[in-house]
This record gives structure tokens, sequence and C-alpha cells, in this order.
């Protein structure tokens, strides 16, 4: 009764090729990457020891270890936190929890917008103006740092603000119609029941910190210290401005040393973002209402 | 006090008078978290007004603005005589952008679609995962990545002397951008309620017309703000572009020739040039250019999103 | 006979959300002690209302209120503490809220608000309304269980043990029977008239014999205004002046 008309089994052939040509696309974006990632892994891995990843660059960053900018890397991602987390936390609560539906909201959305969307080399002209010669910090971890908080705080934002949202309104009219004022209610119902999407956020946020170059190039970033930063004030090294020099201009520099460094950076950064999704994961399967 | 109401206040609506401690610890957290909520507008208000301070007069002062657009001769060091044109930049920018484009649009619109609508359960959540995985990998890495793998792989595959070029930086900065545009578009396809699909599907349509006939429209506005982002990722990108596009600044006549974008430019060139020199205030100016040009992107982006939400 | 002491009284309401008027000019007495019951078919302003009552609009820029609201002899307007405003109103909402805590919290919540940090006495609270609310029973031996994993019913009654400890001057219930079983609901409704010697009551309710087993008093909202309020036999059995009224108890429309 119900035979296949001819229109019928070409419409799914034709479904049948837009399936595997768009599946196909898919392969494309992922397989080279894929492949280069492994590239990475089977040039840059033998370069991997105890000694390059704790010990000080020598002769001409040829030889020795990549120590400092390891440090120099955590200092920035560090400090850049201390400033963006509080701003950032406190910026999602304002738009999840109080801001009303008017013009000066939109504007605040436009501007977390944009403040995502500037080129990283805009931030790092701005952190040249601002940090280092206007507020007198030189290029210093202090000015590299709040560059990059400026430039990651949409990331702190956003994550924040979604999972503030994702706790049902009837809690809090639960509380509000028991007394509780806005702030209590955020404390008692609302930050206890998103902390753990906030800090998916925030591991992001490192992840995303971590691998920036642009904006710490002039604004503290340097390409070569013998010795470890002692304070927010010093200059210091870091991975990715470290590859970038070795990738560049560095006569007789090893390529294992170049994979190595490249191996090195992209594994934390790829770490600290499955550790955020695996975070997200395991928080969606764990129900809590 | 109300006359026809009568009765006095009895005692205990006398507390409401009362304000606690919580009452003032309320004020004072609204107060904080307002300032965090404008600390947004007052960054990207404080970026525009530190760039152009630095720029503006250089605009105004020795450079004739249509020339600073117009000349292709961007040479800052020049003893005798320094030009500041950045039209070569610009074309630099655009061609680079522009194959991106060309392969991360039908690309990342065909992931989306596929991880969006064809794909189901446990194979969705991979790609997803890992499309989120390769937005997240460094630009510095890619630009390695160029230079390291690209380069020799170009000079070998076409038998050009250089492998750093438009070729090279186009292709590591549509694969950078695809990922981001992929998930846009799929929140965009995901934004469609199923309604539509299942009022389709009832009548009998294959799941290729549902999407083509159905989804797509439904989706347009959202698919063009991905494509917009895109776009504008792509044009503000600096790191992998500047290790990448080779260092030549010129007019280029094929995808092999190397070219140097603005963002490149402001990057090779800051660290050389000395405070409040022209030099350093011609890059300022750049900046200003991809400040405004990144804001109209990311605005139209806006728009178009909204667009899209506000019919009911 | 002594007039009634008048508990809350409501004076030319309206209540407005945006461009739309949800409740357009209400006026009406609550007595203390009494259980006042509201009916009226859905969208008549009656959930409205009694957001009105608890100041809820400052939560909501959509949301405009005019008119006198005064409670205890006092015009809730121009009160400078609104949170003191709801801790003496009870609400309980037609969907049952357990917040994400133990049910112990639960109920613990609001007295601690109020400053009670004592442990014995945070126990002797959680238990009498856990008991009162007809839920001691059932979670006595899960305190620390999450109050918002329980049974849909059993959150009801947490809401309401909820609503207890806060020792209401007023409790306000909105459909609270809609997501209990019928025994639960004749359990709860017999604690609500035990109640009544403490706490004036308004019953909002789209259960027309609920409002007559219950009320002293009804009022029957129709289209954000009030069509009358009269003593409960009186509205249904009585001469009602309004055939609208007596249209919507007799069930020919609602």
């Amino acid at each position: 009764m119900f035979e296949a008309t001819n229109l019928n089994r070409r419409n799914h052939q034709i479904q049948w090729l837009f399936k595997v040509l768009f599946g196909m696309m898919t392969l494309i974006l992922i397989v080279p990457v894929a492949l280069i990632l492994g590239v990475l892994v089977a040039k840059g891995g033998p370069a991997i020891s105890m000694e390059f990843l704790f010990s000080m660059p020598r002769n001409g960053l040829t030889e020795g270890g990549i120590l400092p900018a390891l440090i120099g890397t955590m200092w920035l991602v560090g400090v850049a936190l201390l400033a963006s987390v509080p701003v950032g936390i406190a910026a999602a609560i304002y738009l999840s929890e109080y801001a009303p539906d008017n013009w000066l909201t939109r504007g605040i959305n436009l501007a977390i917008i944009n403040l995502a969307g500037v080129p990283s080399i805009v931030h790092a002209l701005f952190g040249v103006g601002a940090f280092v010669v206007f507020a007198g910090f030189g290029a210093s971890i202090l000015a590299a740092s709040l560059t990059l908080a400026v430039m990651t705080l949409p990331v702190v934002i956003v994550a924040t603000r979604e999972s503030l949202q994702a706790v049902p309104m009837a809690f809090r009219e639960a509380c509000w119609n028991m007394g509780a004022t806005r702030w209590q209610t955020i404390r008692i119902v609302v930050l206890p029941n998103s902390v753990s999407g906030i800090l998916t956020g925030i591991i992001l946020e490192v992840s995303r910190t971590a691998g920036e170059t642009a904006p710490i190039m002039f604004t503290g970033a340097a390409m070569f210290l013998p010795f470890l930063p002692q304070g927010v004030l010093d200059q210091t090294m870091a991975l990715s401005m470290h590859l970038f020099v070795i990738s560049n201009s560095i006569p007789g520099m090893s390529e294992e040393f170049k994979y190595g460094t490249a191996l090195v950076l992209i594994s934390l950064v790829l770490l600290m973002n499955a550790l955020s999704i695996s975070f997200r994961v395991y928080l969606r399967g764990k129900k809590k209402w | 006090m109300p006359a026809d109401v009568g009765q006095p206040p009895t005692k205990t609506a006398m507390d409401l008078d009362v304000r606690g401690q919580d009452w003032y610890v309320d004020k004072l957290v609204s107060v904080l978290v307002f300032v965090g909520g404008i600390s947004a507008v007052v960054l990207i208000l404080g970026i525009f007004v530190f760039i152009t301070k630095e720029g503006v007069g250089f605009v105004f002062g020795p450079m004739e603005v249509w020339e600073f657009f117009t000349s292709p001769f961007w040479r800052p060091t020049s003893r005798t005589e320094a030009t500041y044109g950045i039209l070569a930049l610009m074309v630099g920018t655009a061609s680079v952008t522009g194959l991106a484009m060309l392969i991360a649009v039908p690309f990342s619109l065909g992931a989306a679609v596929f991880i969006g609508e064809f794909a189901t359960g446990r194979t969705r959540e991979t790609l997803k995962v890992l499309v989120e995985l390769l937005a997240a990998i460094p630009s510095v890495v890619w630009g390695f990545i160029g230079l390291a793998i690209m380069n020799p792989l170009i000079i070998e595959t076409f038998d050009v002397p250089i492998g750093l070029g438009i070729l090279n930086s186009g292709i590591i900065l549509g694969l950078m951008a695809a990922p981001i545009m992929t998930t846009i578009a799929e929140d965009a396809l995901k934004a469609v309620p199923d309604g539509y699909r299942e009022a389709a599907e009832a009548m009998g349509a294959t799941k290729w017309q549902v999407i083509s006939k159905v989804v797509f429209p439904a989706a347009k506005n959202g698919l063009m703000a991905a494509v917009l982002l895109g776009v504008g990722r792509g044009f503000g990108e600096t790191m992998a572009v500047l290790m990448a596009s080779g260092h030549s600044i010129n007019l280029p006549t094929s995808v092999f020739d190397s070219v140097r974008a603005l963002t490149a430019t402001i990057a090779a060139e800051l660290g050389e040039a000395p405070v409040g020199s022209d030099h350093y205030r011609a890059l300022f100016t750049i900046g200003i250019f991809l400040f405004l040009i990144t804001f109209v992107i990311n605005l139209m982006a806006d728009i178009v999103i909204r667009g899209g939400g506000r019919k009911r | 006979m002594v007039a009634p002491t008048v508990k809350l009284a409501v004076r030319d309401l309206r209540i407005a959300y945006g461009e739309e008027e949800a409740v357009s000019g209400i006026s009406l007495d609550v007595h203390a002690n009494e259980i006042f019951g509201i009916i009226g078919p859905a969208g008549s302003g009656k959930t409205s209302f009694l957001r009105a009552l608890n100041r809820m609009e400052m939560f909501n820029d959509d949301m405009h209120v005019s008119g006198e609201i005064v409670f205890g002899g006092r015009d809730i307007s121009d009160i400078r503490n609104v949170y003191a405003l709801r801790q003496k109103i009870g609400v309980v909402f037609p969907l049952p809220v357990g917040l994400p805590m133990s049910v112990y919290d639960n109920v613990a919540l609001s007295p601690r608000l109020r400053g009670v940090k004592n442990k014995a006495a945070l126990d002797e609270i959680v238990e009498r309304c856990l008991t009162r609310a007809a839920l001691w029973d059932e979670v006595k031996d899960r305190l620390k269980a999450l109050g918002s994993l329980l049974s849909g019913g059993q959150q009801q009654r947490l809401t309401i043990a909820r609503a207890l400890s806060q020792d209401p001057e007023l409790l306000l219930l909105d459909e609270f029977s809609i997501a209990v079983d019928p025994v639960t609901t004749m359990r709860i409704e017999d604690v609500l008239r035990e109640l009544k010697e403490e706490v004036t009551i308004i019953l909002v309710t789209n259960l027309v014999q609920q409002a007559r087993r219950l009320a002293d008093r009804t009022a029957f909202f129709l289209s954000g205004e009030l069509v009358e309020v009269a003593e409960t036999e009186v509205l249904f059995t009585g001469e009602v002046k309004d055939q609208r009224t007596r249209d919507y108890v007799e069930g020919r429309f609602g």
C-alpha cells in the first residue's frame, strides 16, 4: 500500500548525499588538526624530559629547558585571574540578578561582546597605553596580566552569567517571599547551585589566558631572562611568547626544541579545556532538582 | 495614614521600619555588583580613549587621512622620507581573511548542520567536544604550525620558493575560525524550535527538506551572525597571521605572495617604535581602525541576532 | 457584636504588567483570624493580587502596582524595610518549590534569616512546622535529604512548612492543592482550620468546593475585578447579587 514513489526514493537519496557531504566536511575540519597534533606529539615528544621542563634555558635558548617560561605563564595567569575573576563574577551577578531591561544593560552586553571581539593586538595597544605608560607599571607581570584580564573578562562574565541563570527562578521567588534580601537569596540559593558552573568558566579562562601571546608581547613578556620573576613588577618569560621567539629568529635552534615547546603549550591549554568540559559533563549528570 | 481603614498600626507593624544589618549589606552588595557590571563599559571606552589618545594626534597632525588609507607605501623607518600608507596592509588583511572565509564558511556551516541535525547521541557529543577543543588551540601554536608544517608542505606541493603567504595564513586562519563559526552556527540551528521540524516531518518531508526549507530560513539570522563573527575573528587575528603570512609589504598578485596584515604590522613594529614617535602613533592609528571595524562587525552581528529574536 | 479587626485593607488596587492590566481596581477588607477565600477562573488576577500583598513588584520591572494596601494598620508602600513585611507574610505557591538544600535547612531557613541560631530552637521549629504540614512522619528519618528531590506532594507540604516557619501573621495560599493528593489536601485543610486561631489566611483556589469547606468569607474575582465578596454560605447558597457569581459557583464556566 505504501510503496515508495520515485520522488520519495530520490528525496531519500538526496538526503543521504547531503548527510555524507556534511559529514565529510566535519571530518575535513577535524582530521587535519588531528594529524597536525599527531606531528606535534611525534616530533615534540622526544624533547620532553625533566630537564626540558625544569631547567633554565642555556646557550642562547638552544639548550636547557623552559622552566622560566612555565613559571612566568603561571604568574601571568594567576595575577590575571586575581583581577578578572572578582570583577567578572560581580558583573555576572549584576547582569543575571539585578540588571533591569534598559539601555544601560544593553550597553553592558554590547561592551562585553566587543571586549571579546576586539583584536588581541588592540588589547595590547591598550595595555601599553594604559598600564605600561599611563599607570607607570612599565613592562611587567602586572601590566601584562591586567591586559590579559581585560581581554578574558568576557569569558568569566559569560560563563558565570550562564550558570547563575540556570538556577530556576522559582527558587529565588521562594526565598524573596520569605523575606530574604536579594543578596541573601543569591548567597543562599543562587551561588551554591552555580559555583561549579562558575569554576568551569574559570578553568576555561585559565586555558585562554595561558595561550595568549599578542597582549603580553609589549606589556611584560620578555624574549629571554636569565632569572625567575620575583614580584609583579618584574618582567617575565612566558610559554606562548617563548614559542613565538624560538620558532622565528633563533639561529641554531633545534626542531625538537620548537616542537617540544609547542607540545607543552598546547597540552597545557587542551588539558585545561578538557578538564573544564568533563567537569561540565559531570555536572550535567548530577541533578539537584 | 489612610483614614477609611480605621485601624491603628499594630505593634508588630512598627518593626517594618527597622532596617537591620541585612538591609544595609544588601544595599552595599547591589552597589558593588553594579560597579562590576559597568566595568565592561568602562573598559571598552577606556580602550577606545587610550588608543585614540595615542593615535589621534597623528591623524590630525603630520598625516593626510586620504593618503593614509590609499597609499600602498608603508615605510615608517625610512631615514629619508618615512611614509605611512596602509593600503597594502588592508589588502593583506582582506586577502588572508577572504581566503580564510572561503574555506571556513562552507565547511563550518556544513559541520554545524551535520552536528546539529544529522549526528545523534554519542557521535554528536563527541564532535561538539572536538570542535570546542579545536577552538581552544592558541593562535601562536597555529602560527607555529604555519611556519613549521605548512610552509615546507606548500613549498613541496606547489614548487614555490617560499610557503609563507596568503595561502598558508588563509588556510591556518580558516582552520582557526571554523570551530568558532561551527559552534555559533550550531547554536543558531538549535534555537529553531523542534515544533517546526516536527510539523514539517509530519507532512512527510525528508530530513534534508526540513533542513533546507524550514531550519535554514528560520536560523538565517543566527547563521549570518556566525559568519560575521568569523570574519571579525579572522580580521583581528594577530599571531598566526604574523607568523604564517611572510613579511613583505606589497600588493599581492597571487595566493603564494607574502603579505602583511594590519594586526601583524602592529605586532611586528610596536617594539621598535619609540614611544610618542610618528611611527608609534601611526601604529595606534591602525589600532583605532581595527577597533572601529571590529566594533561595527560585532554590532552588526548583535543586531542581526536581535532582529531574529524580535519577530514573535 | 464587636466589629471585626481588619488585618488587611485593600483600596482601589490596580496591577499592570507593561500595558496589560491584570487587576483593575479592587477594594476589600480581610479580617484578622479568618480564612478569606478568593475564587475565580484562570487569569482573573488572583495570583497578581497575592504578589502585590508581598510587594513582589520590586523584583519585576514590568509589574506596576497602584492603590493602597494596608497591612496591620500600615500602608505597605511606605514601609522602610520591605523584607520585614515579607517575613510576616507566608506564601505557598501552586507549584511546589523545595529549595535545593536539605529538608531541615528548608524549614530552618526563615528562622535563620531572622537571626535564630540556637540549634535546639531550630530543631523545635523544624519539627513543629513539619508536623503541622503533615510531613514530619515521612521525612523525620531523612532530614538531610535534598528538599528539591522529594516527591511533588511532599515538596508542597515542605513549602507549607517553610511558610509556617516564618511565624506569619498572614498566610497566602495560592491553589496549594494542585500538586497534593486528596488525602493530604484534607489533612492540610484541617491544619488550616486550626491555624486560623493564630493566623489570618487568604486562600486562593480554583476548587470552588474547597473555598466552601474552608473560607469564612469568599471573594469572586473575574477579569481583574472583584465581582462580589460575601460570607461564604451566602455566596454559595443565598442570594448573590451577581448572576456571574452564581454561574461560576454552579460550574457554568471557569
